[in-house]
């Protein structure tokens, strides 16, 4: 389990390119930084009110620098802080070049789901409605399937819509996808998954990108 | 209380928290909520409150800590996951949850701590978070309207205060507090120091002390943060 969202955020790392300025959700997103190259110069935007995160701190640690998730974190030269209303603000007004987000579901359309599994789960919106209406980019980062092995790529999704149209590219265990124009478009596979693994698993149906991939 | 010199003790902030009230609380995940100012919440036996603020805390950290007394009655916030008790209550009908996007919920607060009367916006539309909120079509277009809201008492942290009310913050705990600051009728503010007037370069002033009622003193945070009670990974 961990060694799978090693690989998922590892190859999600590879989507973020120098002097972007990215937000990383909870979970395996907030894993991406520990697979960027040493040369990569990125700004993390955190909406609890940070421009400039950086990594972990090895000793000093504080709770009043933290990230959305509480954990502590440092800040590199330049960074800033600010309230909520402009965390948002810059949020909505498309300054965030990449938004990494985990996700419960994602159709075809590229709509989607993470924020409540009615009657079960509810850990509530948060930031992602925001993220997902102004982040230039959004890729979606998740197990293929659920904790009972069904496919979370759907043709239809079940669980309450987060935002609607906004996934632009689904990175998981098996395989990378696209969406362009409300199609879904496989990438990649990842190492060790065939192209019949991937059929199993998802629920809705796709193409090939022009460019598909087995894998490196 | 004169206007200059707002500083008194928990004793006298306990007593602006009433049954019933609105209450807007600071904090992130329980960054930036006065830890002081909510132990008196408690203390003060106040029951019926609702709640607006950023999110549910932890069971033991922040608003979390009122939160799993079930003393409130409504929680207006973005986010709840970090209290599984605060789903608990809400799936067991005994907490009225409403969900905002995060930056809106912050907006509703600014709204409110600034004298108008709500704003339009598109982000939520079509999905379970429109609820029952009026829509308005302006030029073909459809939008949400967001109310305002305001607190009948807020609770603010600090990093510095002065006696009239002026307010730095620190690092990432100055979330929503500056505008549960600006909505609230009666503002308590908790400061980890508190200085005489002028002791502010008024360049680096966040909140002006207008807004602010009372000041108390903290004595830091209580509880131990969730990475100070995991294991070393």
């Amino acid at each position: 389990m961990g060694d799978t969202r090693q690989t998922i955020a590892k190859r999600a790392a590879l989507e973020v390119k120098d002097g972007m300025v990215v937000n990383l959700g909870i979970g395996i997103p907030s894993m991406v930084p520990n697979f960027l190259g040493e040369n990569m110069k990125v700004f993390f935007q955190a909406e609890n009110g940070i421009l400039g995160m950086g990594p972990t701190p090895k000793e000093n640690a504080e709770g009043n620098l933290s990230n959305a998730a509480g954990l502590p974190v440092t800040i590199l030269p330049g960074a800033s802080y600010f309230d909520s209303a402009i965390a948002f603000g810059m949020i909505r007004r498309g300054c965030i070049d990449l938004s990494i987000l985990g996700a419960l579901q994602v159709n075809a359309l590229g709509d989607l789901a993470n924020w409540i599994v009615p009657g079960k789960r509810v850990p509530g919106v948060g930031g992602a409605m925001e993220l997902a209406y102004g982040a230039k980019n959004l890729i979606a980062v998740m197990n293929h399937c659920d904790k009972d092995g069904q496919p979370k790529i759907v043709t239809q999704c079940s669980l309450p819509v987060t935002t609607y149209r906004c996934v632009q590219k689904i990175i998981t265990e098996m395989a990378v996808f696209s969406i362009v124009d409300q199609q879904l478009y496989l990438d990649e596979l990842m190492p060790g998954y065939t192209l019949a693994d991937v059929k199993n698993n998802t629920e809705a149906d796709f193409s090939f990108s022009t460019n598909f991939k087995a894998h490196d | 209380m004169h206007l200059f010199d707002k500083v008194t003790d928990y004793a006298t902030a306990k007593s602006a928290f009433f049954d019933g009230m609105t209450l807007l609380f600071g904090g992130f995940g329980g960054v930036g909520t006065p830890p002081g100012l909510i132990d008196c919440l408690i203390d003060s036996g106040v029951k019926d409150v609702k709640l607006i603020g950023n999110d549910a805390g932890f069971p033991w950290i922040g608003i979390g800590k009122f939160v799993c007394l079930e003393r409130a009655t409504h929680l207006l916030a973005s986010h709840i996951g970090s209290n599984p008790t605060a789903g608990d209550l809400m799936n067991q009908g005994k907490l009225h949850v409403e969900f905002s996007p995060q930056g809106i919920l912050v907006e509703r607060i600014r709204s409110g701590g600034v004298g108008l009367n709500g704003f339009l916006t598109e982000l939520s539309k079509g999905t379970q978070l429109e609820y029952d909120k009026p829509k308005v079509n302006i030029g073909g277009k459809e939008y949400i309207y967001e109310a305002p809201v305001t607190g009948d008492v807020g609770i603010v942290y600090a990093k510095k205060a002065d006696t009239f009310g002026n307010l730095i913050f620190d690092k990432t705990a100055r979330n929503t507090n500056p505008y549960v600051a600006m909505a609230s009728k009666v503002t308590i503010v908790e400061a980890d120091e508190i200085v005489p007037m002028g002791a502010l370069d008024p360049e680096e002033i966040v909140v002006p002390g207008i807004y602010v009622k009372y000041i108390v003193q903290s004595k830091g945070y209580n509880w131990k943060w969730v990475w100070e009670t995991q294991d070393k990974q």
